[in-house]
This record gives C-alpha cells, sequence and structure tokens, in this order.
C-alpha cells in the first residue's frame, strides 16, 4: 500500500487475560471426504482449518481476510459452536465453550450472534419482520407479548428501521433493509461477540457504509465486539482494531490494521494488498501489483510446509519442507506476527522476484 | 375457506396481537396466502369448482333434511312404490323418487346423498391423515438426514412401490371390511408421495441461512422444523392435499365397488355402482346418476387443485403486475421449489 500511511502507530501491547473476551486456541477443522454408496469409506479431509490460534479483545474488532475457501467461514461457525470442531479449544469470556452440548450452549449463544453474508437467503421469506426479530425473545422466553413487540420495535428503531414495518414480510424491504434486519435480531439479546460473515459483501456500496456506520455505532454503544469476516480489503481496514490473514486454513499474519497494512510481512498478504482496488488512479498507476500463479490448492491435499509456497514469489526449498511459525519478525511490534521464513522487507519488489523466478 | 386459518397457525401469535391493533392492520404487509386468494378468485374455472364443492359438501350435511322432505329414510326399500311389477327399479321422478330407486327399491337419490357424507369424509380424513404424516416423516427424513433418513426414505420408497389394491384387499379380508380399515388404508398410501416431497423441499430449506440464523439464536430442531422450514412447505402441500382428495374418494369408491369397503345397507357411491351394474341394461339412472355425483366430485377437487398450484405460481403474479392482464392458465408450470422467487415477485405493499 502507499507509503503515507500512518506506520508508526505503535503496536498495543498484549492485551490481559481478562481483556480478551474470546480465544481460539489451536483449532482444527477437518471435514471428512466420504464415498457415495451404501458403505461410506473416508477417503480424505478437507482441511478447512488447521491449528489457527486468535484472541479478539472485548470491545474490539477482529477482521478475518482470505480468499474464497481459506476457511474463514468455518472458523466462524466454530467459534459460534454451528459446528463442532475436530480438535483445539474456543475459551469464550473465561469459559471453554468448545463442542457443547445444545442444551449447554444455550446460555452461551444468547451472548454470540451472527449475522450473515446473503441478506435474502438469511431471513425466512414466510415469516414477518417481528416474529423474525422477536425469536431471539422466543427461544429465550426472555420477552412475550406486549413487551416482546415492544422490544422489537425499538430494535428496529435502535438499526434504522420504520418500527410500523413490524407486520411485513422480508421481500418488502431492500437488501439493505434487510440486513438492518439481521442486524436487529443479532442485537436482540445484548450479545457480547457478534460474528459479521461478510455482512456487507452483498450490498451495494453506498448501503455498505450506512450499515458498516450502524456497527461501529453499536459497537460504541453497546461495547459489542465483532470478528468480521471480509475478503474487502478496504472494508476490514476500515472497521477492524486488529486483522488475520487467512489462506487455505491457516493463518498467514496477523496483527494491529496499520501495521498489517502498510508494511506486511508476508508474501501473500502483500499480494493481497496490491491487488485490492484503489480508489485513486494515481495511486493505482503507481503500483506495483504481484501477481500469483496457478490457483489456491485443494484443501484436501494442501501443500507441505508452508502452504503458500507453490504459489510464493520467495519460496525456497526449506518453505516446502518445514512449517512456518506464526511469530513476531524483527523490528515489529509483539502483536505482528508473520509465519513465514522470508518476511517481506520493507521496500522490497516482490513483482519483480515473481517475475523473474517465474521464468 | 381454511386459508387464512393456515396463515395464522404458520406463525407466531404475534400475528394475534397485531388483528387486534387497529393502526398494525393498516400497515400490514400482505401475505402470500393473500395474494393466492386474491389470484384464486379471478379464476372462474377454480370459482366453480369450489362452489360444486361447497355445494356438494352442504348436499352431505343436509342429507337427513332431504329424508324427512322425502319421507324415504336411505336404508327403507319400498318394494310396492319404488318398484314395479317385474321387480325392476323405477325411474327418475316416479312415486316421489326424485332420481329413481335402486335394485331393492330404496331411494337412490337419498342413498347417493348419504354416499356423499361417506365419500367425502373419507376424502378428508385420509388426506388430513396423509399430510401430517407425510409432514412429520418428511421434515424428520430431510432435517436430520443420515440414519433417519436412510431408514425413513426407504420405508417411503418401499410403501410407493407396494401394489396397494393387492394390500387393500388383503387387508379387509384379513380384518374384515370397515370404514376404519378403509381409512387406514388409504391413508397408508396417501402419507408416502407426500413425504418424499416434503423431504426434498426440506433437504433445500434446511441450507438456507436462515435455518443456520435460528440454530445460532439456539433453536431446536423441532423448533425450526415447524416455524423455520413449515411454513415454506405449506405452499405444495395445499396443492398436493386438494389433488390427493379426488384421488382419496376414487380408492374409497374402487375398494366399496370391489365388496370390500362400506358393507350394505350403508350407502356408498361404489357400493351403488357395484350393485347397479346388474341393472344398467334396463335402469340407466342407477348407474349414470351415482357416477355424475362421483365424476364431478372428483373433478371439482381437480380443478380447484389445479387453480390452487396456479395462483402460487408466482409468474402468474408478474403478469399480473406488469398490467398484461389476462392470464394464460394453462401451459405453465409451477416453481414451488424455488420459494425465493415468490418472494421476489413484487409484492405490493400496504404502505
Amino acid at each position: 500500500m502507499s507509503d503515507t500511511l500512518d506506520s508508526t502507530e505503535p503496536g498495543p501491547t498484549p492485551p490481559a487475560e481478562d481483556d480478551v473476551l474470546v480465544r481460539v486456541e489451536n483449532m482444527v477443522k477437518y471435514f471428512p471426504v466420504r464415498t457415495g454408496g451404501l458403505v461410506r469409506r473416508t477417503v480424505g479431509h478437507v482441511q478447512a482449518v488447521d491449528n489457527v490460534s486468535l484472541s479478539i479483545p472485548r470491545g474490539k474488532t477482529l477482521g478475518l481476510v482470505g480468499e474464497t475457501g481459506s476457511g474463514k467461514s468455518t472458523l466462524a461457525r466454530c467459534v459460534a459452536g454451528l459446528i463442532p470442531v475436530t480438535s483445539g479449544k474456543v475459551i469464550f469470556d473465561g469459559r471453554d465453550i468448545t463442542n457443547l452440548s445444545h442444551g449447554a450452549m444455550r446460555p452461551v449463544r444468547r451472548e454470540i450472534q451472527m449475522i450473515f453474508q446473503d441478506p435474502y437467503s438469511s431471513l425466512n421469506p414466510r415469516r414477518r419482520v417481528g416474529a423474525i426479530i422477536g425469536d431471539p425473545f422466543t427461544i429465550h422466553r426472555t420477552a412475550s407479548g406486549g413487551e416482546r413487540k415492544r422490544q422489537v420495535q425499538e430494535l428496529m428503531e435502535r438499526v434504522g428501521l420504520n418500527p410500523e414495518h413490524y407486520n411485513r414480510f422480508p421481500a418488502e424491504f431492500s437488501g439493505g433493509q434487510r440486513q438492518r434486519i439481521g442486524v436487529a435480531r443479532a442485537l436482540a439479546l445484548r450479545p457480547k461477540l457478534i460474528i459479521c460473515d461478510e455482512p456487507v459483501s452483498a450490498l451495494d456500496v453506498s448501503i455498505q457504509a450506512q450499515v458498516l456506520n450502524l456497527l461501529a455505532d453499536l459497537q460504541r454503544d453497546y461495547g459489542l465486539s465483532y470478528l468480521f469476516i471480509a475478503h474487502d480489503l478496504e472494508v476490514v481496514r476500515h472497521v477492524s482494531d486488529s486483522v488475520a490473514v487467512m489462506y487455505l486454513g491457516r493463518i498467514g499474519e496477523s496483527g494491529p490494521v496499520g501495521p498489517v497494512y502498510s508494511s506486511p510481512r508476508h508474501p501473500y498478504t502483500a499480494a493481497l494488498l496490491s491487488a485490492a482496488p484503489a480508489a485513486d488512479p494515481d495511486t493505482a498507476a503507481a503500483r506495483q501489483r504481484i501477481i500469483l500463479t496457478g490457483d489456491v490448492p485443494s484443501p484436501i491435499d494442501p501443500p507441505s510446509g508452508c502452504r503458500f509456497h507453490p504459489r510464493c514469489p520467495k519460496a525456497q526449498a526449506v518453505c516446502s519442507q518445514q512449517e512456518p511459525q506464526l511469530e513476531a519478525k524483527a523490528g515489529d511490534a509483539a502483536t505482528h506476527l508473520a509465519a513465514c521464513h522470508f518476511p517481506v522487507e520493507a521496500g522490497e519488489n516482490l513483482a519483480a522476484a515473481g517475475r523473474s523466478e517465474l521464468t | 375457506m381454511s386459508i387464512t386459518g393456515i396463515e395464522v397457525a404458520g406463525q407466531d401469535a404475534a400475528a394475534g396481537e397485531a388483528a387486534l391493533d387497529a393502526d398494525a392492520a393498516k400497515i400490514e404487509g400482505r401475505s402470500q396466502w393473500q395474494l393466492t386468494w386474491r389470484r384464486l378468485r379471478r379464476d372462474k374455472v377454480a370459482m366453480t369448482a369450489l362452489a360444486v364443492i361447497l355445494i356438494m359438501i352442504v348436499l352431505a350435511i343436509l342429507a337427513p333434511a332431504f329424508v324427512s322432505l322425502t319421507h324415504h329414510p336411505p336404508n327403507i326399500a319400498y318394494p310396492n312404490t319404488g318398484e314395479d311389477a317385474a321387480g325392476n327399479p323405477v325411474g327418475p321422478g316416479t312415486s316421489g323418487f326424485w332420481l329413481g330407486t335402486d335394485g331393492t327399491g330404496r331411494d337412490l337419490f337419498i342413498r347417493i346423498l348419504y354416499g356423499a357424507r361417506i365419500s367425502l369424509f373419507v376424502g378428508f380424513i385420509t388426506t388430513f391423515i396423509g399430510v401430517v404424516a407425510g409432514l412429520a416423516v418428511g421434515l424428520m427424513a430431510g432435517y436430520f438426514g443420515g440414519v433417519v433418513d436412510t431408514v425413513l426414505a426407504r420405508f417411503t420408497d418401499a410403501v410407493l412401490a407396494f401394489p396397494y389394491v393387492v394390500l387393500a384387499l388383503a387387508l379387509a379380508v384379513v380384518l374384515g371390511p370397515s370404514l376404519t380399515v378403509i381409512i387406514g388404508v388409504i391413508s397408508f398410501f396417501s402419507w408416502a408421495a407426500i413425504a418424499r416431497i416434503v423431504r426434498g423441499q426440506t433437504l433445500s430449506i434446511k441450507e438456507k441461512e436462515y435455518i443456520e440464523a435460528a440454530r445460532s439464536l439456539g433453536a431446536g430442531p423441532f423448533r425450526i422444523m415447524i416455524f423455520d422450514i413449515l411454513p415454506n412447505l405449506l405452499a405444495p402441500v395445499l396443492v398436493l392435499a386438494t389433488l390427493y382428495i379426488p384421488t382419496a374418494i376414487v380408492f374409497e369408491a374402487t375398494l366399496s365397488y370391489l365388496g370390500l369397503g362400506i358393507q350394505p345397507p350403508t350407502a356408498s357411491w361404489g357400493d351403488i355402482l357395484a350393485d347397479a351394474q346388474n341393472f344398467f341394461q334396463t335402469s340407466w339412472w342407477y348407474v349414470v346418476f351415482p357416477a355424475l355425483f362421483l365424476l364431478i366430485t372428483t373433478l371439482a377437487f381437480n380443478l380447484l387443485g389445479d387453480g390452487v398450484r396456479d395462483a402460487m405460481d408466482p409468474r402468474t403474479e408478474r403478469v399480473l403486475a406488469a398490467g398484461k392482464g389476462r392470464r394464460r392458465r394453462r401451459g405453465k408450470r409451477q416453481v414451488l421449489a424455488d420459494s425465493d422467487e415468490s418472494d421476489m415477485a413484487p409484492a405490493v405493499g400496504g404502505s
């Protein structure tokens, strides 16, 4: 990215234990690949999330970026307890909530809510908005009858919907309004964590800003923490305090937004940043794009060593043999971690390196 | 019609509160059922069919009233007035028998009305049982998947593959023919096709994000099935149910015709037709009238079912919305499977 960015922002000291709302420790999620037919044999595993650790401080936003298929959504669903994890731990508010039973998970669900990507698919078309937003109250028996209606209308007003539209169907709302309904539903139980799974990628750019601002307002007013998943790097920079970059089920780089965006250490992060569209044509023209070769390998049979090595312009023999550890590189703050044997140095021209080694 | 009743049942109690609230009623969005009903009302064929069905139901309910009018109870034979010298039935209009008499000199019209009671009762009750069972089996198979699905789906396939007339005959022989056996047998063969369609729809609906949203709120599987999946299934199931009633009526008539259903002297359309075949050369009315009632009733249900299916076709709505006026009823396939389609249809809100 451009050098004018404030890269001197000091990395915050590692948060104390009770400041961390969510801690994910060595999470692994493999999906079995089975043959069809009567006798099902497991022939392999999709390694959707492989040994991922991260933490979300209270009242802060962690952005999670990565290409389609990098395991972002799987990670989110594991944290939300929607799918069981293969191994590893999810610590929420000091409690281990890994693979809790449906009953034991119920009280936790009040504190972890989700906002979904598709505002069309995430609202039941046959139910009225009042019933959809009122669901959390009904399921957790926190309010009923007139009290529920009052609370639902209050929520609708809070997210910028007309409370009189209580009796309408989702089809009668626009995409942005529908996403507000989703936000109201997630907000109903006053959760501590909201997992936003690409909440704005289905929306028009002008609407994106409105929804993002709404999310920021709510964070300020209610002290919410967000796990914010997106593939739009600019959106992530706008909303996040820190960011984690995923590639093929692993975290390649993580740290506070400023340092990661201004001086990416992992070649993949650098490539992603160089590929992001810039609004300013001069910046766009001056920028050197790093063109990665090939496609993302299959997560069923990921590359050995560093998973990025077949596409990495800086790859050497050791990259295919030894898995790099996620650690702070020389000169970086302790919170800026990268998993790379040959971290990118400031001013290094990766685009050129890529071209020369491709021949 | 019961359409509005289904709608209320399909939603939260919230809808009930809303109805009380006058302000809320004014801005209430138009539900899918309201739109369907508006479209159905414009369908002359379907509305005629609905009228015929309602008349048939009223006739069946009022059968005792006609008895007191004609003084001919259904099971009393009138050898003197109801049979001619040769012992054959008398024709329509003779001696106060509006549609003539049957082979033993009983009032054919009264017997047809009492037969309608049996036919409609069997038709509705077996369809109701079939729909409830089909929904339960289909929802569980589709939602739970895995072993539950394998067991239920294979059982469904087995029932569908069974030669049902043979089983019905065997059961009737073993258990003895009775109304209960008839209802049991017809219900048993009605649910499977519904279950299969419900299962398919459930499989596609459960992948929607709103199901995941419900799970993330902490909703259990049965709450999800009833509140989140079922409302999306009511439209296709309603169409199926309307088309199942005539099938059940014909099935009952078939079994009775074969002597395995309702036992004499209780009147049933199948029984009457079975007896009538000995007289069809001499007494045309004996065959024609019960057959006509059977035909008109089943035809009316089928036409109504067609109309309901068309009324739920989202593409019909587009044609109407675009102001093209007349809609083309035929040659249009339903896209009930794609429930999202219908929701994208321009909803003329009440704002």
